[in-house]
């Protein structure tokens, strides 16, 4: 999976799973504030990380995830070294 | 002491998903009931069920809350919804007020079982996501519903197995009689799908009348074999006479008694004496006498003991009075924990429309229910005061009496 298919996997997850407003979306648009991700929503990230990306989040990696930038990069060195393994 | 009147009431279930389907087929006396493949495949030894559609709630509710509301909290909402228009309560009337909310539940079986199945599969309670713990907890409906609906009274769950929901009301009625609350959400929902009914099954409790689906559930009828499993959910907005008089609401019904009991005895077996001191206590609770009640709702299931002991006790307290008789429950199945907040709204669609619903599938009767006065059809009727029963496991008994606001 290249970086571009990870970055439109996610921003399809964020609006068909998370009803994020697409027009919100953006590299610099922090997750919390700009996107409303809630603590709870952070629950059912893991759960949809897990299921479309074939790997487990470990909750506290997700404290230096601001951005939806953070959260590319972090998805795609996930994967990229999951596959380097 | 204050007085207590309904303002609002909202229904979905197997016999129509609001208040006008539900009218129309109380009067025509149409059954809700089919045989569900999906059970007998999972090990039913009864595949008959009540069936109730899917709510679709996307576009209505938020992701947040429709991850979290079990499949009875659809059912619930949708009934809320319903009402509290009704009733003319708004967000800005809930706002300003501290409206409360008290409602029977007593299972979240589906949910339960699929939250642990993903644990069990994935060995990672986090994969079961954030919805899975509101939706598992008993109290699942109460919390979600004064989340969605933003309430600040009084909020808690009412278990009391099949009269949940009659419970759930005679609590409103004394949380506003004395002045606690002014405004309060009743009612009683159940969940309605194989993975949650498969234990009660167990007890050869269910019909096995599979042939005819629709003339399975029989109560009273000398040839009944069993309950039939149903669900859906039943809202009731309680207030307070002067807080409805002050809003300039519609008055549905007044709520004049209230009687409960527990048989003392065995858990699954009922008895004679708890349902007749329930049906004495909501009669010197409601001031009224046994020859006011013009109708009775029974709690009727359609099983041999359950009905039999049920028409002992009318038979008993309302003797030669011979009010009219019927159980809604031939033509919805037996909805549990919300039967007894649907029958509420049963009865009161029937107060309202002048009829009583028939007691359908009563072909011939049993040494008991000879003594009553059972509606076998549809009977054009004024009703000034109803009374309706419920019974649940364990021995709990729950009577209220209602009557027309005059």
């Amino acid at each position: 999976m290249g970086k571009e298919e990870i970055i439109e996997r996610i921003h399809s997850i964020l609006i068909e799973e998370f009803e994020v407003e697409q027009d919100k979306i953006s590299p610099d648009a922090n997750l919390k504030e700009t996107l409303g991700v809630d603590s709870l929503d952070y629950i059912d990230l893991v759960v949809i990380i897990e299921s479309n990306f074939a790997f487990k989040v470990k909750p506290e990696e997700f404290a230096q995830i601001a951005t939806l930038q953070d959260f590319y990069e972090y998805v795609i060195s996930k994967i990229q070294s999951k596959n380097l393994v | 002491m204050k007085k207590v009147v309904i303002t609002g009431i909202g229904i979905y279930s197997c016999i129509g998903k609001n208040l006008d389907e539900v009218s129309e087929s109380l009067f025509n006396g149409k059954s809700g009931i089919i045989l569900d493949p999906v059970r007998k495949e999972y090990g039913y030894r009864s595949g008959l069920t009540g069936f109730v559609e899917k709510p679709i709630l996307k576009n209505v509710l938020d992701r947040r809350a429709r991850i979290m509301l079990p499949e009875q909290g659809e059912y619930a909402y949708l009934a809320t919804v319903e009402a509290l228009n009704k009733a003319g309560i708004d967000e800005g009337y809930i706002n300003e007020n501290e409206i409360g909310i008290l409602y029977g539940n007593d299972s979240s079986g589906k949910a339960v079982i699929e939250a642990n199945d993903i644990i069990r599969q994935k060995k990672d309670t986090m994969l079961v996501g954030s919805g899975a713990v509101f939706q598992t907890m008993n109290s699942t409906v109460t919390m979600n519903l004064a989340t969605i609906f933003k309430l600040r009274g009084i909020n808690f769950t009412i278990s009391a197995a099949c009269a949940s929901g009659s419970h759930s009301i005679g609590l409103g009625y004394h949380f506003i009689k004395t002045g606690l609350q002014d405004c309060i959400i009743c009612g009683g929902a159940q969940e309605i799908n194989h993975l949650s009914m498969g234990a009660f099954d167990a007890l050869s409790a269910f019909s096995i009348h599979e042939s005819e689906p629709k003339k399975a559930s029989r109560p009273f009828d000398r040839d009944r074999d069993g309950l039939i499993p149903s669900g859906g959910a039943a809202t009731v907005i309680m207030e307070s006479l002067e807080s409805a008089q002050k809003r300039g609401a519609t008055i549905l019904g007044e709520v004049l008694g209230y009687g409960f009991s527990s048989n003392g005895g065995h858990i699954s077996n009922p008895t004679v004496d708890g349902p007749s001191r329930s049906l004495c206590k909501a009669l010197k609770d409601s001031g009224l006498r046994a020859s006011d009640i013009d109708y009775i709702n029974a709690h009727a299931t359609s099983t041999p003991i359950g009905d039999s002991s049920e028409a002992k006790a009318i038979h008993d307290v309302f003797g030669m009075y011979k009010p009219l008789v019927s159980s809604t429950k031939s033509m919805t199945g037996h909805e549990c924990w919300m039967a007894g907040a649907s029958e509420i709204v049963y009865s009161l669609l029937m107060m309202q429309n002048s009829f009583v619903a028939p007691n359908i599938n009563f072909e011939n009767p049993d040494e008991d229910s000879a003594k009553l006065n059972i509606a076998k059809n549809t009977i054009a009727k004024n009703i000034d005061v109803f009374l309706s029963n419920s019974f649940g496991f364990g021995g709990t008994n729950s009577t209220l009496i209602i009557r027309k606001f005059l």
